[in-house]
This record gives C-alpha cells, sequence and structure tokens, in this order.
C-alpha cells in the first residue's frame, strides 16, 4: 500500500444476499484526490460505496483506511473511523433543521462544535440564512449542500460521494462540483461516483471506469476524458 | 343561555372528550415512535398501559398494608419505571431478533405479546375487575364557585384536573425532549430516515431503547389516567384502547408525535362530541358506537390522506 493511500480497496466480492455485484474490484483513493468512479447503470458504482460503509455483505477482498482494516465493521463505527458519506437519495433529515442535521452530523462528538458549525455555514452560505428552516423545505441543490455539510462535521478522512449531482439543475450541477473541489483543496480526498461523467472527470485527480461490477478502465482524470473508448462508452450524451 | 347549551356541552362533552383525548394521545405517542423507529405496529403497547395501571394499583396497596396512603399519581411513579422495563425486557427478548426480518414477523410477535401480558396479568391479578379508586368523584368546588362568577358554572372533578395538569406536564417535558435534547433529536432523525441516521454515525441501537423508555413511560401514563378515570382496572382495557391509539397516530401522521397528540385529542372529542344531541334530542350516535368514531376517522384517512395531518410515513 502507498504511503499516501487513505482509502484502499483491494479485490473486493460484495453483493446483497446471494447476488453478488462487485467481481474482485480494487479502488484506491490517495491523499488529496479526488477519484470518480463512472460506467453504466447497474455497474456497481454506488455498491463500492455501500461496501465501504458496511452495510451489505463482503465475501472476500479489503478495505482499508489508511492502515486500518473496515471489512466487517458496524456503519456507524466506519464513520466514527472518518469515512464521511453522502447518499443519492434521501441524504438529509427532512424533518429537522438545517441546523439540527449538522448536529445529527456531528452525533459522535461530545466537544462544543459551534466554531465548526460556523466553519461550515461559511463554507456553504446557502445554508446560513437557513439554519431554523425544516431541511425538507430546501431546493434540491441547498440539500446536497446540506448533506456534505453534515459529512464534513466530523473531520473525516476521506469523504463518499453518490452520485452529488443527480436530478439537479446545471446551474447547481457548476455549484456542486466547484464546492467539491473546494472541500478537496482543503486537503480532503473524495471518491465520487458520478452519472455525469464528463464533468466528473474533469475535476477528478484519477477516475476508475466500472462495467458489470468489474474494473474496466484506469487512469488520471484527462486520459479517461481523451480515451476514445471511454468517450465513445461513457462520455458521448451524458455530461 | 349557558344553562341551556353550554353548560351540557362544556361539562358533559367537551371536557370528558379532552381527557380522553390526553389518554389516546400519552397512548399514541408510544404507538407512533415505535411505529416511526422501528416500523410496526406495536399491539402490545395497550398491555404496557394495562400492565402498568395494575402495577399502581398494587404499590398503592402495599404501601397502604404499611399504613401508607398514597395518591394513585405517586403509585405510578415506581409503576412506570416497571413498565419501562418491561418495555425494555419485551424487546430485548422477543423483538430483536425479528429486527432485520420481514415485518409481519415481529407484529405477529407483538399480538403474541400482547396475549402473554394480558394472561399474565390475570394470572397474578385474576380476570375481575378491581376498583382502582373508590367513591363518587364530586367536582372540584373552587373552580365550580368560580367560574360561577363569570356567569358559568365548570364541574370538574380533580381526577380530571389530574389528568389535564398530568398530560401537560408530560408534553411540555416530551416537547423539550425531542426539540431540544441530543437524544430527543435523534429519535427524530431515526424516526425520519433510519438507514441515514445510521451512516451518520448515530446509534440506532441506543435510540431504539430511549424510544421504549419514553413510549414506556407515555403507555404507564396513559393507563394510569385511564384508570383514574374509570376508577377501575381490568385485563382488557389496554386493548380496548389499542383501536383508538392506533387511529390517533394515523391521524396525526406515523412517525410524527406532535402528530399523536394532536390525533389523540382530535379522537377522544370526536368519540365524546359524536354522542352530542346535535340534531334533537337523542344523541347523533348513539354512546355504544362511539369507538366506531374513532374506527372511522382512521379508516377515512387511511383512503384520503395515508400521511395524515402532520405528513408522516406510509407504509
Amino acid at each position: 500500500m502507498n504511503f499516501d493511500t487513505i482509502l484502499s480497496i483491494n479485490k473486493l466480492v460484495a453483493g446483497y444476499g446471494e447476488t453478488e455485484i462487485l467481481h474482485k474490484i480494487s479502488i484506491s483513493v490517495n491523499k488529496n484526490e479526488i477519484v470518480s468512479i463512472i460506467g453504466p447503470n447497474g455497474a456497481g458504482k454506488s455498491t463500492i460505496l455501500k461496501a465501504i460503509l458496511g452495510t451489505l455483505n463482503i465475501k472476500s477482498g479489503e478495505i482499508f483506511l489508511k492502515k486500518t482494516k473496515i471489512n466487517g465493521v458496524k456503519p456507524s463505527d466506519v464513520v466514527k473511523k472518518g469515512v464521511g458519506y453522502v447518499p443519492q437519495t434521501d441524504n438529509v433529515f427532512v424533518s429537522l433543521s438545517v441546523h439540527e442535521n449538522l448536529e445529527m452530523g456531528a452525533w459522535t462528538i461530545e466537544n462544543n462544535l459551534n466554531d465548526k458549525f460556523e466553519e461550515l455555514y461559511n463554507l456553504f452560505p446557502d445554508l446560513k440564512d437557513k439554519k431554523k428552516q425544516l431541511a425538507g423545505q430546501l431546493s434540491g441543490g441547498q440539500r446536497q449542500m446540506l448533506a456534505m455539510a453534515k459529512a464534513l462535521i466530523l473531520d473525516a478522512k476521506v469523504l463518499l460521494l453518490d452520485e452529488p449531482t443527480a436530478g439537479l439543475s446545471p446551474k447547481y450541477r457548476l455549484e456542486i462540483f466547484d464546492t467539491i473541489q473546494r472541500i478537496n483543496k482543503s486537503g480532503l480526498p473524495i471518491l465520487m461516483v458520478e452519472q455525469n461523467a464528463k464533468q466528473a472527470l474533469q475535476i477528478s485527480h484519477r477516475g476508475y471506469v466500472l462495467v458489470d461490477g468489474s474494473n474496466r478502465y484506469t487512469g488520471t482524470g484527462a486520459e479517461l476524458s481523451s480515451d476514445p473508448e471511454v468517450a465513445r462508452m461513457f462520455l458521448g450524451s451524458r455530461g | 343561555m349557558w344553562e341551556s347549551f353550554w353548560f351540557e356541552f362544556i361539562n358533559f362533552y367537551f371536557i370528558p372528550g379532552l381527557v380522553l383525548g390526553c389518554i389516546y394521545a400519552l397512548g399514541a405517542i408510544g404507538i407512533t415512535l415505535t411505529f416511526g423507529i422501528l416500523r410496526f405496529a406495536n399491539f402490545a403497547h395497550g398491555e404496557i398501559m394495562m400492565t402498568s395501571s395494575y402495577l399502581t394499583w398494587e404499590f398503592v396497596l402495599v404501601a397502604s398494608s404499611f399504613g401508607l396512603i398514597l395518591h394513585p399519581i405517586i403509585g405510578a411513579i415506581p409503576a412506570s419505571i416497571c413498565s419501562i422495563f418491561l418495555a425494555l425486557i419485551v424487546d430485548r427478548f422477543f423483538y430483536k431478533p425479528f429486527r432485520n426480518s420481514p415485518t409481519i414477523m415481529i407484529v405477529i410477535a407483538s399480538f403474541g405479546m400482547m396475549l402473554i401480558i394480558r394472561s399474565l396479568v390475570q394470572v397474578i391479578w385474576g380476570p375481575n375487575q378491581i376498583t382502582f379508586v373508590k367513591g363518587i368523584a364530586k367536582p372540584n368546588q373552587f373552580i365550580k364557585d368560580f367560574t360561577s362568577n363569570f356567569d358559568m358554572m365548570i364541574l370538574i372533578p380533580n381526577k380530571h384536573i389530574s389528568i389535564l395538569l398530568g398530560t401537560i406536564i408530560i408534553m411540555l417535558v416530551f416537547n423539550y425532549l425531542l426539540s431540544s435534547t441530543k437524544i430527543g433529536k435523534g429519535m427524530r432523525a431515526v424516526s425520519d430516515n433510519p438507514n441515514l441516521a445510521e451512516v451518520s454515525g448515530i446509534n440506532v441501537e441506543n435510540i431504539v431503547k430511549a424510544t421504549w423508555v419514553v413510549g414506556g413511560f407515555c403507555a404507564a401514563a396513559a393507563g394510569v389516567f385511564l384508570a383514574l378515570d374509570t376508577q377501575f382496572i381490568e385485563s382488557t382495557m389496554g386493548f380496548r384502547m389499542l383501536l383508538p391509539m392506533f387511529a390517533a397516530a394515523i391521524l396525526g401522521g406515523i412517525g410524527r408525535p406532535f402528530g399523536a397528540v394532536a390525533g389523540g385529542l382530535i379522537i377522544g372529542l370526536a368519540e365524546e362530541l359524536s354522542a352530542y344531541p346535535w340534531l334533537g334530542n337523542g344523541p347523533v350516535i348513539s354512546p355504544g358506537y362511539k369507538s366506531g368514531v374513532a374506527f372511522s376517522i382512521m379508516v377515512l384517512m387511511l383512503i384520503f390522506r395515508p400521511s395524515g395531518l402532520f405528513r408522516g410515513k406510509v407504509f
């Protein structure tokens, strides 16, 4: 394992119940990187994130967070160990206020977090004026920002984003990608599953193309974007 | 004018309706929390209510054998602690093993628990009615005299004042718990989205325990208040309350504790007011069919607005 590797998945075989979705997948995320996983629907992209979180059966393979093996660890403990996760949908508590959502993100921390909350409100200024508003009343883009802010509270070692721009307008899509880059520049590595492959690869240091639950192509964001085969199969009509 | 309409309406329909609504509201809180957080209808909830009233009676009786006269509400304190433990034990040994099984299995388990708890109570205290509080409940003299000064005459017995005040205090504490404490916000979060709660680092199992503590306490309060109101206890009293409590939870919106409170008050008032002679001399609905009102409201809500008044979950 590389000294700078924050998250590493080695030959992972996993799925739902008896159904195997991921076949010997290997992925790594290094310090300060944005890594994208792209591929067609049903390729197993989101399943990888669920496997890291510990919410599905892992049959074989290993997942390391830095040097700690996190296979078989409860989701709440995986989060405690430093994995921030933003699900694709239902990623905020709709009946709680914006501020209460942030408090729930900080569940495992006992210290006073007022400074941290302020820092996040500065990072996501749209949320600052809506502290007391119910999260269910936010727009899609604002919800996505709240979900990211919630995941950032714990000073995560790596942030997992599951299709952060799904269903958003082009304006919010750009804003979210911009925010992802800003978060990454603060030193947080990001592993992102994205359907808007072209835009995702543009901001990614590296990318993985998954097909039918297996690694198909790997390279830097620029290499994958310029690969004619990848462009034809996955970037043509999307992004 | 007061004597001809308001006297009868307020004293014999509205206040009893409000009292019944408070009892339903307290019971429905536990049902809606369990439904919202654990995703199943707990049929044994009424039996926790019933058991707490028997335990209260027993504590009062034991105290009196030592020459100590306890008000049932004081006796309800140790009884509610026992009820909370009962709820936690039932969850640990009978519900937890079914947590990841199909919902129908845990529902059937709760039905079984209902029968087990009721049978145990019948074995311990017998199947017959027991007088919980003796004597006739007279109206509070102070309120009667005070309201007479304003050309009214409110006849409210002390037992109803205890129930109304007790419910208000419990609601205020409950409101503080849910809106201002970490555990309360966690309960709302888990009720909202258990999967998200888990991946947010919330210890869902601890929240489940807290839910049983709150639900068990509210059920105990509801059981004791019901016994105070009717002045007797019997082993089927919890089961009889189950339908209107479910109706209250559904009316308010599943998983919405404040909705359950509103639902309970509405159902209680609707049941009592349905017997008022709105059209002529006889009651609109015979008092014998009062429980049909709760059932009708529940069915209508499930058909036309399954998410309830406070936009709860739809299963």
